[in-house]
């Protein structure tokens, strides 16, 4: 069971208030992410709810029952972290002993647990090596067997893949995914990247200065982003926003269409520009596009090969139905 | 040519290195030499650097003349004693200071450190008389805690260098991992900051081996250590040269012999936080 209940809770350092009074549940076995940039709060958020910092208001229920006094040991929880922090004068085995050790254990069972973990990680063959002769890839597979063997009620991950290459974090991602499939466990998983939000999450938090800005799935954020911020963070390339004279004729403030929603073509359409630059990825083309008459550079995201290079002009058209409109205060227009 | 300057360099850096070294050991050398001289040669003008008869009567005699195991037994006892006491005092404070550092934390270190900045003998006359009425005068017990509080401010500031480099996450970790305080720092810091604890434990067993102030001050015969057992042999009205440094070097023999075997270690916990 891992059902996390926040109600009202804030967090102060000093005077300056990084958490303003938040309200979240996350369900039990649901994989939660909470994503923003950097300094927005979301860390800290993970670790008020770990036990690694007190909150200064509120209350935090674990299934039911009040956590927010427990010391983070008593919480059942497992937490992963940026840097591994694996114990580096212990070998793997006796890392991912370590938190049975101290719940007192029976040691059979202690090797049973760290046997099964070891083999479902991959870990077999290094039980014995210190931290410090394995890869990143592998540190961070001995991190998660740690938080496994606990058994916790949530694991709680502190952007896990960002100390890791490309291609790896990549495989670590759905290894992470298939984790969370097999164990049903409630994950909450802090990350910048919103592509890690959009492959992993069921449920994603977006967070800006400790306020959330946003609850949903992946799709409905990406469907209907309540306001400005969640449309340009959510999706990649970035959502073009459009303001002015533009905008005002979708009697809107502003208005936003992602890349991939806009037409190209040679001849004819809405906006006329020059492309500035052409990135062939062979599996998509991207334009920069400028002197659309528009203040902003529009990006253009075009499926498959498209002939079209640095200097040409060209013709865009939004899709009509695709179109987001946002208020004077950012706010969404149904 | 790059390459002989660069040489050349290196020939005169050895050399000064040398002679820096050298003048700095020079008392030290000076001392044994005294030591096998007899104690007319020890005081003759000019001295003899090499060629006098060396003689072993010296150490004979101070040997019969006073009990030195009797003193190196009690120099043991201080200096390990002093240490150990003020790491297991140390090793909480230096550990609540660098992971859960408050508002004065700062303050309160150099406060520390500037007590090693007042003379000593400014409170001699308070200590030895709190000592005189609980009866700590004269025994080990007594200069133990004396020599434990001179050189805690020393420990905490090593071991709290020495432990602001270890990542407080994984302290978190271990702290997730369901280890208590207690397990947290024995499991866990400790192990992790052996080299550090090492050469703290090094260079305070040295301290407190050469410490000669409140040792003379504080003792008579009972709990005297190695300093009080050189000190015998300087009395005001006798030059006893040759004597005194037989007794200095079967002082300081031990402590040179540890210092050399274990240089590496000191001069990385002496450095440790100063280059990076």
């Amino acid at each position: 069971m891992g059902r996390i209940t926040l109600d009202k809770v804030t967090k102060k350092f000093g005077d300056v208030e990084v958490i303003p009074p938040l309200d979240l549940t996350i369900d039990d076995g649901e994989f939660v992410v909470f994503v923003g940039p950097s300094g927005c709060g979301k860390s800290t958020l993970l670790r008020l709810i770990a036990g690694l910092e007190d909150v200064s208001g509120g209350e935090i229920r674990i299934d039911g029952k009040p956590a927010t006094d427990l010391p983070p040991a008593k919480r059942g929880l497992a937490m992963v972290f940026q840097s591994y922090a694996l114990y580096p004068h212990m070998s793997v085995r006796k890392n991912i002993a370590f938190p049975m050790k101290m719940a007192g254990m029976p040691e059979d069972e202690q090797k049973r647990r760290i046997d099964n973990a070891a083999r479902a990680l991959n870990l077999t063959d290094y039980l014995d090596r210190r931290p410090g002769q394995l890869s990143g890839g592998q540190r961070q597979r001995v991190a998660i067997g740690r938080a496994i063997v606990r058994e916790p009620a949530a694991f709680l991950f502190d952007e896990p893949l960002s100390n890791l290459d490309a291609a790896l974090r990549v495989g670590m991602r759905m290894e992470i995914s298939e984790l969370h499939k097999k164990l049903d466990t409630t994950m909450i998983y802090v990350t910048h990247d919103q592509v890690e939000a959009m492959t992993m999450a069921d449920k994603i938090v977006v967070l800006r200065a400790g306020n959330i800005e946003q609850v949903g799935s992946p799709l409905e954020l990406y469907r209907n982003p309540r306001n400005t911020f969640v449309a340009g963070f959510i999706g990649s390339p970035k959502m073009n926003l459009i303001d002015g004279a533009e905008a005002k004729k979708h009697s809107a403030e502003t208005i936003g269409v992602r890349p991939e929603h806009i037409d190209v073509s040679a001849s004819e359409g809405t906006w006329k520009g020059r492309i500035g630059v052409a990135e062939h990825l062979g599996s998509d083309t991207f334009f920069h596009v400028h002197d659309t008459g528009l203040a902003e550079t529009l990006t253009i995201r075009a499926s498959g090969e498209v002939a079209l290079r640095h200097g040409d002009t060209v013709f865009l058209t939004p899709q009509a139905d695709k179109i987001h409109r946002f208020d004077a205060q950012g706010l969404r227009i149904a | 040519m790059a390459r002989a300057v660069s040489n050349r360099r290196k020939v005169g850096y050895t050399i000064a290195a040398w002679i820096i070294g050298l003048a700095i050991f020079f008392p030290i050398l000076w001392t044994i030499v005294t030591s096998f001289k007899t104690e007319a040669e020890a005081i003759s003008s000019p001295p003899s650097f090499m060629f006098f008869n060396w003689t072993t009567e010296n150490y004979t005699t101070v040997l019969e003349r006073s009990n030195y195991f009797r003193h190196f037994w009690n120099s043991v006892v201080i200096s390990l004693g002093s240490t150990v006491l003020g790491l297991i005092i140390a090793i909480p404070a230096a550990w609540s200071m660098a992971f859960v550092p408050a508002k004065h934390t700062k303050n309160v270190l150099m406060w520390m450190l500037s007590t090693k900045m007042l003379p000593p003998v400014g409170v001699l006359i308070p200590i030895y008389l709190i000592f005189r009425d609980v009866g700590l005068l004269d025994t080990k017990t007594g200069l133990v805690i004396v020599l434990t509080l001179i050189n805690l401010p020393i420990i905490v500031w090593m071991l709290y260098t020495y432990f602001k480099e270890i990542p407080g996450e994984i302290l978190e970790a271990s702290r997730m991992d369901g280890a208590s305080l207690r397990d947290e720092i024995i499991y866990v810091l400790t192990p992790m900051a052996v080299p550090g604890i090492a050469s703290t434990l090094l260079l305070n067993v040295i301290l407190a081996w050469n410490e000669a102030f409140w040792t003379l001050n504080l003792t008579a015969a009972k709990a005297a250590p190695l300093t009080a057992f050189i000190a015998s042999y300087s009395s005001p009205e006798g030059l006893f040269y040759a004597k005194l440094s037989a007794a200095s070097t079967m002082a300081i023999a031990p402590i040179l012999i540890l210092g050399w075997f274990s240089q590496k270690q000191l001069v990385r916990g002496l450095t440790f936080g100063a280059v990076k």
